[in-house]
Order: C-alpha cells, then structure tokens, then sequence
C-alpha cells in the first residue's frame, strides 16, 4: 500500500511542478514536432514520402524527444537537490522510481498523442486502421524506453557529462525497443496491414519490457545508494 | 601506321567483347542454385579474405596485449617514482 | 589463478600452434569451400565473447549489490575483452559474408544485435572512462542489462529466419570440421583467460598506485 501511495505522491509531485510553468512539457512537444519536420524534408522525394518512413520517423522523434525529457526531468531534480531530499526518505526506493517512471510515461504519452496524428497528416500514413494494435505497440515501446531511460537518467544525475553519457547508454540498450516499435509499425501501415507480423512485434516488446523493468526495479536501489 | 591503328582497334574490340561476354550471365539456369552459389560471389578469390581474417585475429590479440603491457608499465613508474618521493621525506 | 597461469599460457599456446595443422587437415565444406575455414576463428571468437560477458555480467551483479572492488575489476576487465572478442567476430564475419553471401553485410537480426552487444559494451567503457567519480556503478547497470541482452541475441537466430546460420548447426558439425572447431575453441576460451588474468592483475596494480597516492595526502 505504501509502495503505491509513494509513486502516487512522487507522480503529483512531479506534475505539481510542472503545472507552474509547464517548462518540459512545451519544450518537450516543440523538440518532438521539429524532428518529425526535420524528417519530413529529409525522406520526402517529389512530394511523397519514402515507403516505411513513417513509422521509422515516429519512433526516432519519441525516442528523440524522450531522451530531451528525461535529461530535463532529471536536471531539475538536481537542481534543487531534491532528488537527494526523496532519496532520503524513509519510502522503498522501487516505489520513488515508479512514480518518476509514471510522469515520463504521462509525458511521452501526450507527446506521442500529439506525434501520432502529425506523422499520419504529414506522410498519409494510415495509422488509425488498427487503432488498438498502434496503441499496444506505441505502449509497449514507451514502456521499454522510458523503464530504462528512468533508472538511467537517475544515477546519471551524480556523474560527469551526464548529458552526453545518457544517449550513449540510451541507445544501444534501447535499440531493440525501438527496432520492435519501428517494425511493428511498419507492418501495420502496409499496403494490407499485416496484423500477426504487428500482434508479434507486441509480443516481443513485453518480453522487453519485464525484462527491462525488472532490471531496473531490481537495480535502482543499489544503483542510488551512497 | 593505318596497319597499327587496325590493330588498336581490332585488340580493343576483342577486348571489349571477351570482357562484355565475361560479365553477361550465364547460360539460362536450368536448375535451381542456391543463394550461395551466386554467380557475383564465384569470382572473389577467398584466401585473401580468409588470410585477411585470420591475420586480424592475431593482430587484435597482440595490439591488446601490447596496450595491457603499456599500461602495466606507466603504472609501474608512477609506483616508484611515488616511492622515492615518499622516502626522501 | 595465479598458480596456474604459467600453465594455461603453454596450453593456450600450443593450441594455437597446432590449431593450423588441423584447420589444414579439416575437409572443404561442400557449398563454400575454402572461405568457410574462417569459422574456426568467427565461432571460437563468439564463445570467447560469451564467456566474457557472462564474467562482465555476474561481477557486475557482485559489485552492484557487494561493493566489493575486486568483482569491479573483472568486470571492467572483462568488458574489455568482450569489445575486443566482439571485434573479432565483426571483422571476420564480414570477411565471411562477403565471399558466401556476396555482400559485406546484412541487416538481419543475428548481425545487428550483435552489433548491438559491442554498442553496450564500448558505452560501458565509455561510462567508466568520462563518468567521473561514482561511475563504476553506473558501468555496472550497464553491463547487467547488456548481459540481459547477450541471451536474446543467441536465441534471435532461431526465433527470425536469418541469412546467417542457426546455432543448431555447431553441433550437427562431422568430427573431422567439430574437432578442429572444438580445439580453436577452447584456444580462444584459454586465450580469454589469460587475458582476464594479465588484465585483473593490471587493474590490481592501479588500485594500489591509487592507495600510494591516497596514504601520500594524508
């Protein structure tokens, strides 16, 4: 229960900041629309968009824009030292690191809300044909990105060039994620969308995502000890 | 000189044409080959690439045991030059 | 160890030594010939880097959750070696594909998530190198979910259908290839070992120089 109540108030926290000046939030959705249009003029030729762009492109921009929001969430703590203050307290560390990991989910999801219809206005991607399949893939894929990305962005916050050192590790480890998003996609905005090559992609990406968030529950208490 | 310039003309044909009847494709296929056997792979020669990988193997191994030596080496001379500066105090 | 270190040199060595004169007795194989003889180097490189990661992975844990500094040094070592194993496989991987398959390389999945593991482990080097004070542990996260990784890229190949060869096919190997295999093999394994070893033990040296220079601010 108090493992619960704990993320639940690290989350109202988090958001109680963030309504003040909604700095990440705007920052965040600004980054994420400019690297779909950076995109856009890179993979259009005469006037259409170059097949499976689509789906390479929302993937890139979510994991773009994540990687921003992450940096940003964390700095902010290290700011006012306050993720020193939550550590410090008598809460299980497993619980501090889902509430921080529910706020990046929230914030990725109104990115993505808001990357999703671009995307398909932007290249005449078909992505609402199977709504509930984009919807598993893109939270699966979330899910994944954001489990490691959290536990990553935490104890960054104590090293040298942490801003460097964050897509460094990011990446490599979640290339899978993104890989499993991207092909997902993909089949999906085929010419019939190919719904078991999409249901498999899904698959895969739970298969990730216990892994990653086990991982990571497992690790952030040795990890932010010290 | 017209003589020479016939067989300029002539060698350069025969070899323009040997060269253009090497890279055409082979006689229909008649029968399915697999994708090892591709007609593009059949004329690299292999013992340079197996020599090449084989030789890298042993490079890499000697570079790095060459780097764990060097580095054994400097931390060996900070060790005694730290030991002297502590003695002559 | 370190009894046995003088040895595992001379075992690791004539095996190497010897290891020509099978890979030289070793038949062709039918389909490609003479460019397959580059598994005996590719394969035992692979099991070399496994082994490695499984070190780097278990003393990641150890250290991780013990704080003991010697598990720190096989890991970093041992992560060292896994870049240096894995760069092996990807150079005479491609070496391999562009004579049997004709292209140098080929995005399937077996290629790129190994490509993916070298990834993981240079960012653990690069982690440790420009991480500052603190970083070992966050090298330490890294290695485990890189090892996390390690059995998804092994299985990838029988799960996707891929260019590259099943894992199934090792053991379906006629003696007269599998012998020669299985003895370059255990050259890399004794190879790796003594690499770790050579490699823990300069990592102990630093250790202590950091001591001296500790006790000489006192």
């Amino acid at each position: 229960m108090t493992f619960l109540r704990t993320a639940w108030l690290v989350l109202r926290k988090d958001f109680a900041i963030e309504v003040r000046s909604w700095e990440i939030l705007t920052t965040t959705l600004f980054f994420a629309s400019s690297c779909v249009l950076v995109f856009a003029f890179a993979f259009v030729k005469e006037g259409r968009a170059v097949e499976d762009a689509a789906a390479g492109i929302l993937w890139i921009a979510i994991a773009f824009s994540g990687t921003l929001a992450l940096g940003r969430t964390f700095e902010r703590e290290r700011y006012g030292e306050t993720l020193r203050a939550l550590l410090l307290a008598p809460a299980p560390r497993p619980a501090l690191y889902v509430g921080k990991l529910l706020g990046m989910l929230a914030l990725l999801g109104i990115a993505e809300a808001l990357l999703v219809p671009m995307v398909a206005f932007l290249f005449q991607a078909a992505l609402f044909s199977r709504p509930l399949l984009l919807a598993g893939l893109l939270a699966g894929g979330t899910i994944g990105f954001a489990a490691v990305g959290t536990l990553f962005a935490a104890m960054l916050v104590r090293a040298r060039s942490r801003d460097v050192l964050l897509p460094i590790l990011l990446y490599p480890i979640t290339i899978p994620v993104i890989i499993a998003g991207v092909r997902g996609t993909a089949a999906l905005l085929a010419e019939i969308p190919d719904e078991a090559t999409a249901t498999m992609w899904i698959g895969i990406l739970v298969a990730f995502d216990t892994v990653f968030v086990t991982l990571a529950l497992w690790t952030f208490e040795p990890l932010m000890t010290e | 000189m017209s003589l020479c310039r016939i067989m300029i003309a002539l060698t350069s044909w025969f070899l323009l044409s040997t060269s253009a009847f090497a890279t055409q494709p082979p006689a229909a296929q008649s029968e399915y080959v697999p994708l090892k056997d591709l007609p593009a792979t059949e004329n690299v020669p292999a013992a340079p690439f197996l020599i090449a990988a084989y030789a890298f193997v042993w490079i890499a191994a000697m570079f790095y045991l060459w780097t764990i030596w060097r580095r054994l080496n400097r931390v060996e001379t900070d060790m005694r030059a730290l030991a002297q500066k502590t003695s002559r105090r | 160890m370190r009894k046995a270190f003088g040895p595992l040199v001379v075992v690791g060595a004539a095996l190497f030594v010897a290891a020509p004169y099978f890979i030289a007795q070793a038949p062709y194989e039918s389909t490609m010939g003479l460019i397959q003889k580059i598994m005996y180097y590719h394969v035992p490189s692979w099991i070399a880097q496994y082994c490695a990661i499984t070190v780097c992975g278990v003393a990641s844990a150890i250290y991780l959750f013990k704080s003991h500094p010697v598990a720190d040094r096989y890991a970093v070592s041992a992560a060292e070696l896994v870049v240096l194993f894995g760069l092996m496989g990807l150079i005479t991987g491609p070496l391999w594909a562009r004579k049997a398959w004709g292209v140098w390389w080929q995005w399937d999945v077996r290629l790129t998530s190994a490509l993916l593991m070298e990834l993981i482990f240079v960012a653990y080097l690069l982690v440790r190198q420009y991480g500052g004070p603190g970083s070992e542990k966050l090298a330490s996260a890294t290695a485990l979910f890189g090892t996390a990784t390690g059995p998804f890229v092994y299985k990838s190949v029988d799960i996707w259908r891929t260019v590259h060869p099943k894992t199934t096919v090792v053991p379906t190997l006629p003696s007269s290839l599998g012998a020669p295999l299985a003895l370059t093999s255990a050259a890399f394994v004794l190879l790796f070992v003594v690499l770790l070893t050579l490699r823990v033990n300069l990592a102990e040296r630093q250790a202590a120089l950091d001591e001296m220079y500790l006790a000489l601010e006192d």
